[in-house]
């Protein structure tokens, strides 16, 4: 028996598609608040991340929080390559639509259900931002 | 998205690549939220601090710049949001040339495109409220909460390309906060305590950000019997911001939508309580174990009457631990002249200007200076610092400068 690939429509999407590893938190994100963006990790010490690193990883979370810098910081963060491979948010705010916008980094947002408890951390994923889509492969 | 026949021509270049590519980054964020349309702008926040922006985001306006070429500037006033350094104290920060050398450059390029450098995150204070109604293109959470929820303004948070992008253009994407049925409430708080302090007001917008959780959540609020003041409501809405990235709030009988419940809320919201245990639970979170390095009060930039309060709580003081206390330049020469600069630096303390704690390489002033016990009053500076590697501790005005005193918090 073939497994099938299971697939989640996002409401919103930005980018190019992209494969990678996902890195799944029930937890929000700022490029400023939670990050140590010289190491490429968590650094919040009440972050469910934290000490992780996020770099070339899709990370899927909660929804964005705090501060406009993540428009600057994620930018800045690709110029160095230091930056996760694409962002997936059940909920998103405007700062990291156009920080991604900037940074050229692809992102889904609005799901029908937590997209956080749907994928499992370290589970290889999809996100197609021309169909919508964030696919498990494995 | 709609365009008229203006948008198109500029989209077309026909107002030059600059422009242009300011239309296209508004029309990837517009067509991300759904925009049908732009809406005119009138007045735009530039948050650009260069921790932010590193060298990439510097070299970035910088292109910009030249592109401009001297013939493309802002069309509707475009101030800024405070820089990464005072200048005039960066040594005493310890702030390095590479630091400096990048604000002047970033200074430099927004000059060339006809920015207004305010440096200010008080800007609905010092520089020009928005009136209600009024369409804007603010940065910064604290500007944008402030703005929305008290002078019935409508902006999105614009971080700072976006924002320098509606400044170019003089429009932004017709989505979020610009639309009346995005600023209806979505959840109701009733308040069953009075704040006393700046500390207090903004632990209660820190409670009050994390029930709301989210940028699209809109609280309406009830409970709150007297009228507060700017500075009140300053901390209160920089804190939720801070806490919840919650740019709206309504309060019943006080803020410009909500003359009534019923005004911007209907039957069946979600219902939360917040009572004295909640914000003394936040506060209680951020104390540690008392000894503090450094004191600083900033995040928002302080108020002349702010400024008036330390001064006095500073008279006959000697401060064993550094104290800070930043402010707008539209303010400090004001607080010069009125003396409260001397009082506040004669007890050891030290006024700047121009920049906000938070914003002014925080990481590495801590490590340079050996600050990692923070005593403030300010909810939104504890909420961010944690990140940086800060113990933050939250505490009243007077508790913070009895600390600068004895070193630490009791």
């Amino acid at each position: 028996m073939i497994a099938t690939a299971r697939g989640f429509r996002a409401r919103q999407s930005m980018g190019r598609t992209v494969r990678g590893l996902a890195l799944v938190a029930q937890d929000g994100f700022s490029a400023r608040y939670d990050l140590d963006r010289i190491a490429g990790i968590f650094s919040r010490h009440n972050h469910k991340l934290a000490g992780q690193s996020y770099v070339g990883k899709i990370l899927i979370l909660h929804t964005a929080k705090g501060g406009v810098a993540s428009a600057w910081m994620l930018h800045e963060m690709a110029s160095r390559g230091v930056i996760p491979l694409a962002l997936v948010f059940n909920s998103v705010n405007p700062i990291l639509a156009q920080g991604a916008a900037l940074a050229d980094l692809p992102m889904l947002a609005g799901f029908d259900e937590d997209i956080t408890a749907a994928i499992p951390s370290g589970s290889e994923v999809e996100v197609n931002p021309h169909e919508r889509l964030l696919t498990v492969i494995r | 998205m709609r365009l008229n026949d203006e948008e198109q021509d500029i989209l077309a270049g026909k107002s030059g690549s600059v422009a242009r590519q300011a239309l296209q980054h508004q029309l990837k964020v517009g067509e991300f939220f759904g925009a049908e349309d732009f809406v005119p702008v009138t007045q735009a926040h530039i948050m650009a601090d260069t921790e932010s922006l590193g060298e990439a985001g510097v070299r970035w306006l910088e292109e910009i710049a030249t592109a401009a070429n001297g013939k493309v500037c802002v069309r509707v006033p475009t101030i800024t949001d405070p820089r990464g350094t005072d200048f005039a104290k960066a040594s005493f920060l310890r702030h390095t040339s590479t630091m400096i050398e990048l604000e002047r450059r970033a200074i430099a390029a927004f000059e060339r495109l006809g920015v207004t450098m305010t440096d200010t995150c008080i800007n609905y204070q010092t520089i020009q409220a928005p009136t209600r109604n009024e369409h804007v293109a603010f940065g910064d959470t604290g500007v944008v909460i402030y703005s929305n929820s008290v002078c019935g303004a409508r902006s999105n948070f614009e971080g700072g390309p976006s924002a320098l992008a509606a400044g170019l253009t003089a429009r932004t994407p017709r989505y979020g906060f610009h639309l009346p049925a995005q600023r209806v409430a979505n959840l109701h708080v009733r308040v069953e305590c009075a704040p006393a302090s700046l500390n207090e007001w903004g632990a209660l917008g820190g409670v009050i950000g994390r029930i709301a959780g989210n940028y699209w959540a809109v609280p309406v609020i009830e409970g709150i019997e007297k009228s507060p003041r700017s500075d009140e409501l300053k901390h209160f809405g920089a804190a939720m911001a801070s806490f919840g990235s919650v740019a709206l709030f309504h309060v019943v009988g006080l803020t410009p939508e909500a003359g009534r419940l019923s005004d911007v809320a209907s039957a069946g919201l979600p219902s939360y309580r917040v009572a004295r245990d909640d914000i003394d639970a936040l506060s209680h979170s951020y104390r540690a174990d008392g000894l503090v390095d450094v004191v600083v009060f900033s995040a928002p930039q302080l108020s002349l009457y702010e400024l008036r309060d330390l001064a006095g709580l500073c008279e006959g003081r000697h401060f064993a631990v550094p104290l800070l206390a930043v402010t707008s330049p539209q303010i400090k020469p004001d607080s010069d002249r009125l003396g409260y600069t001397a009082r506040i630096e004669a007890a050891g303390g030290t006024v700047l200007s121009g920049m906000c704690f938070y914003q002014s390489y925080a990481r590495e002033i801590a490590e340079a200076n050996g600050w990692k016990r923070l005593a403030t009053n300010s909810a939104k500076l504890v909420n961010i610092l944690g990140g940086y590697g800060y113990c933050p501790m939250l505490a009243s005005m007077e508790e913070c400068v009895d600390a600068a005193v004895s070193g630490k918090l009791t």
